[in-house]
């Protein structure tokens, strides 16, 4: 009866070739590292934050008058409230957290290389529309720090030449942030930004099963086949990989819920304490420092004493990203085979993102300006040095096949 | 491997304060919170209330969670309940809020989640640090939050502190007097010092339960949650090395 | 691909406990967000006991006070309408009150209530939830010369007697509910409560 049924559904829908396409007859490469369980970790948060979302938005209220009690409310009056916006505000941190790692990843095994460029623009117009799902959704806590930094951020686009003011009126739709920034930046948060992620995450995973995973190694798997036309050094995802993922997993959920039932505000950097002061548009906190996850990019706009040019550079900090498949012109795709000099730059960047992101949270003074510029310098030097290196490079030879 | 990184990921990025005491002349006093001593949130409720909401609010909080939360019994919970609120209200001032602007010139800010944007230390610290300063308008003024608009509510417990004062040499050549430290007042307060001091800290106990009530509830439900996983992960990590039993080592390069 | 021979039995085991707690977590996992649809503390609070003063309230009289947001009727019955009640028994649907869920214990009885006087009703109509209204007079025009007093719903034309119970062939399918009140004092009527504090 049942198999019946299943297969009157197959007939008609393709499920078992969509269960064999992606899960039990798509080939991966048996050699994955710790690195590679964050894509699926990164699914399960989408996951998460939609449906805590979906939750949170039943009781939160988008206006200027009633955002702060709403968030009290929940957090107080409604039944296990307190549980579903700590799984929220955590899971916005963990988010990055993954997304920086899958990135950094990328980098190491040369993952964004020909055929898989496309995978990576994916990946980074994810980074970009993540990065405004994140910036609106901070505004609607609607408490000081949410005011002020969707005040500066919002203000910074303003410094554009010519449309600048205009177009900092046109995303507030007021002189100041207020009631109509926060309520269009709730339709955003809830509705638009969570359907174009779901489109680029969707575009990310087909275009990543259209040409297969990279690997530690950076051999591609399917230029050795089987008389069948399998991989020899492939392995079906499903068992092996959906166990493996699902492990994985739950180390991830582990810390997860360790940082939601002990750790929720995150020592300060997930939910700010300034931030459970209602917004008062008349009295700016006395320091005002993005949320972590944003760090890295305003230390790089304050390392440039001009307001234009340091926009600039915090848009091109990300931009850059775009380019990075024609920037490295080296063939060879995983550091284990790349030169010392590849190491090196690869180690620099790591740690001028990381000093950039504990600069951009500090008060300004001599010295984080100064790091700060000497990061930055690090930070687009990387770029510069790889587009030389690659180009130069003495690679050691690739395996043929996977170690 | 990945629990290493997390943590050193979110420490590289988390080392700085939470908050800096703004331009306090001593240091934070510390002052551990054990929320787990109900009579203790009792005492602090008590106070909170006596003290405290006669002119502040704490808006976001109501009577009868303190009562279930703090296991009170119903006389218990009575007797914090003002005459004409009932156990499902929140603690709204006995001030209203025209009278307290005509007093202090503003309204006294809502204490619920006070804790939240303080912490514990400086709440600790500020409650025990007025002192008498007679330029003021509530004639003291208070060593960790400087001009503070609010008069010494514990004045008669405490006694009111004396100010020691230093003279600090400016780089134009003027000196100036700055605040360097407390001492114990003229006139002794009408309460023990050590009892003054439990009843300050049990009050930040409560301050620091009322800004996150939900902490009762998180730190009883975690342990299962965690082990749960645990269990749940060992389970994964036993069908993962059963499964990848299949899968032959990669031959070694020659 | 199998080098090693698989121990299908452990792999069994293992994947059948894997599945389960993984099915109880999600379980779990469920009900927070399943509860969380459950009244709030405000919501509790706002439904917090009413209090109605029936001591002024005139025989032949209603009141009507909102309880959780929902109109309840506390009507002073006179001693005419009282005597009247049980000559109904043979057009209503539940005379006796067997429909358990309509009513508390104590209003298991011909005048459903605690005490003969004073009746206390959700007035929400039993069939599709519009208000009853209150018609004490006898034989009106538009209710009939049969009709000695009860309560009409103007949606469909249900109708019930002076204690909340249904006649027979009207849309509604049970008596009017009963909410849980005390009498806290003689003439103080607290809806909301079951049994007096101790």
């Amino acid at each position: 009866m049942i198999q019946k049924l299943g297969k009157w559904v197959d007939d008609r829908l393709p499920v078992s070739h969509f269960w064999n396409a992606h899960l039990a007859k798509y080939y991966v490469p048996k050699n994955f590292n710790f690195w590679y369980y964050f894509g699926s970790i990164l699914l399960a948060v989408f996951a998460i934050q939609i449906v805590t979302g979906i939750w949170l938005a039943m009781n939160y209220k988008p206006s200027a008058a009633d955002a702060f009690n709403s968030v009290e409310y929940i957090m107080r009056d409604v039944n296990w409230g307190w549980l579903i916006r700590y799984m929220h505000s955590t899971g916005a941190s963990f988010f990055f957290i993954a997304i920086y790692l899958h990135m950094f990843r990328a980098l190491m095994y040369g993952s964004y290389k020909k055929p898989r460029e496309l995978i990576w623009i994916f990946g980074v117009l994810i980074l970009v529309a993540l990065m405004a799902e994140a910036f609106m959704g901070y505004l609607l806590p609607w408490g000081q720090m949410s005011f002020w930094g969707a005040q500066v951020i919002i203000s910074l686009f303003g410094s554009i030449p010519f449309i600048g003011p205009d177009l900092a009126l046109w995303i507030r739709g007021d002189y100041v942030v207020s009631d109509v920034t926060l309520n269009r930046f709730f339709a955003l948060h809830v509705i638009a930004l969570p359907l174009v992620l779901l489109f680029l995450i969707g575009g990310h995973i087909m275009a990543l099963h259209e040409v297969g995973s990279n690997n530690p190694d950076g051999v591609d798997i399917k230029t050795n086949k089987d008389e069948h036309g399998k991989p020899l050094d492939g392995i079906p995802f499903h068992p092996y990989y959906t166990v493996k993922d699902l492990f994985g997993l739950g180390v991830f959920l582990f810390l997860f819920a360790a940082v939601i039932f002990y750790w929720p505000d995150g020592g300060g950097k997930f939910l700010e304490a300034p931030n459970f002061i209602p917004a008062d548009p008349l009295k700016t906190p006395e320091h005002i420092a993005p949320v972590w996850y944003f760090a890295p990019h305003y230390a790089i706009l304050r390392a440039i004493p001009d307001k234009f040019l340091g926009v600039l550079a915090m848009g091109s900090a990300i931009m850059i990203l775009f380019f990075l498949p024609w920037i490295d012109r080296s063939p060879t795709k995983s550091i284990r085979y790349r030169s010392l000099a590849f190491k090196i730059i690869l180690f620099s960047f790591v740690i001028a993102f990381i000093g950039l992101g504990y600069l951009g949270t500090q008060p300004v003074n001599y010295w984080t300006t100064l790091f700060s510029q000497i990061f930055a310098f690090v930070y687009f030097g990387f770029f510069v040095a790889l587009f030389l290196v690659s180009r130069f490079e003495h690679a050691k030879p690739v395996p043929e096949r996977l170690t | 491997m990945m629990k290493v990184i997390v943590f050193l990921f979110i420490n590289v990025l988390g080392i700085s304060l939470v908050f800096a005491s703004e331009g306090g002349a001593i240091p934070l006093k510390h002052v551990s919170i054990n929320l787990d001593d109900k009579a203790a949130l009792y005492r602090g409720a008590q106070t909170f209330i006596a003290q405290c909401a006669t002119c502040h609010t704490a808006q976001y909080m109501r009577y009868g969670r303190v009562a279930s939360d703090l296991h009170l019994s119903s006389a218990q919970a009575n007797s914090l309940l003002p005459p004409h609120l009932k156990l499902g209200d929140e603690m709204v001032s006995f001030m209203p809020a025209d009278y307290a602007k005509s007093v202090f010139g503003t309204v006294p800010p809502d204490l619920t989640l006070i804790a939240r944007v303080r912490g514990a230390d400086w709440l600790y610290t500020y409650l025990t640090s007025f002192y008498a300063d007679p330029t003021k308008r509530w004639g003291v003024n208070n060593a960790v939050f400087p001009g503070v608009n609010m008069p010494d509510v514990f004045a008669a417990l405490q006694g009111v502190q004396e100010p020691v004062y230093q003279s600090v040499k400016l780089p134009d050549g003027s000196s100036e007097q700055r605040l360097v430290g407390l001492k114990a007042p003229l006139i002794a307060g009408n309460m023990p010092p050590a009892e003054f001091d439990t009843l300050v800290r049990d009050l930040v106990a409560y301050m620091v339960y009322m800004g996150e009530p939900a902490k009762l509830q998180r730190m009883s439900y975690g342990p299962y949650v965690l082990a749960f996983i645990l269990l749940f992960t060992v389970l994964m990590f036993l069908l993962k090395i059963d499964y990848w039993r299949d899968i032959k080592k990669p031959v070694k390069p020659e | 691909m199998a080098e090693v021979p698989v121990n299908t039995a452990r792999r069994r085991f293992l994947t059948g406990s894997a599945v389960a707690v993984g099915a109880v977590g999600a379980g779990f996992a469920t009900v927070p967000f399943l509860s969380s649809f459950e009244p709030s503390a405000r919501a509790e609070a706002a439904g917090a006991p009413v209090d109605v003063t029936v001591g002024k309230l005139a025989a032949g009289q209603m009141v009507t006070v909102a309880w959780r947001g929902q109109p309840i009727y506390v009507v002073h019955r006179t001693p005419k309408m009282i005597e009247t009640l049980p000559s109904l028994d043979a057009q209503l649907a539940d005379p006796n009150s067997q429909v358990a869920s309509q009513q508390p214990k104590f209003a298991d009885n011909f005048y459903r209530s605690r005490k003969q006087e004073f009746l206390v009703l959700i007035g929400v109509c039993t069939h599709l939830g519009c208000a009853p209204t209150y018609r004490p007079e006898v034989a009106p025009k538009d209710l009939g010369s049969e009709w000695i007093g009860g309560f009409f719903c103007p949606c469909h034309g249900s109708k019930f007697d002076l204690a909340g119970r249904v006649y027979k062939g009207v849309p509604a399918p049970t008596n009017l509910y009963v909410p849980d009140y005390i009498f806290a004092s003689d003439d103080l009527i607290r809806i909301g409560v079951a049994e007096k504090q101790a």
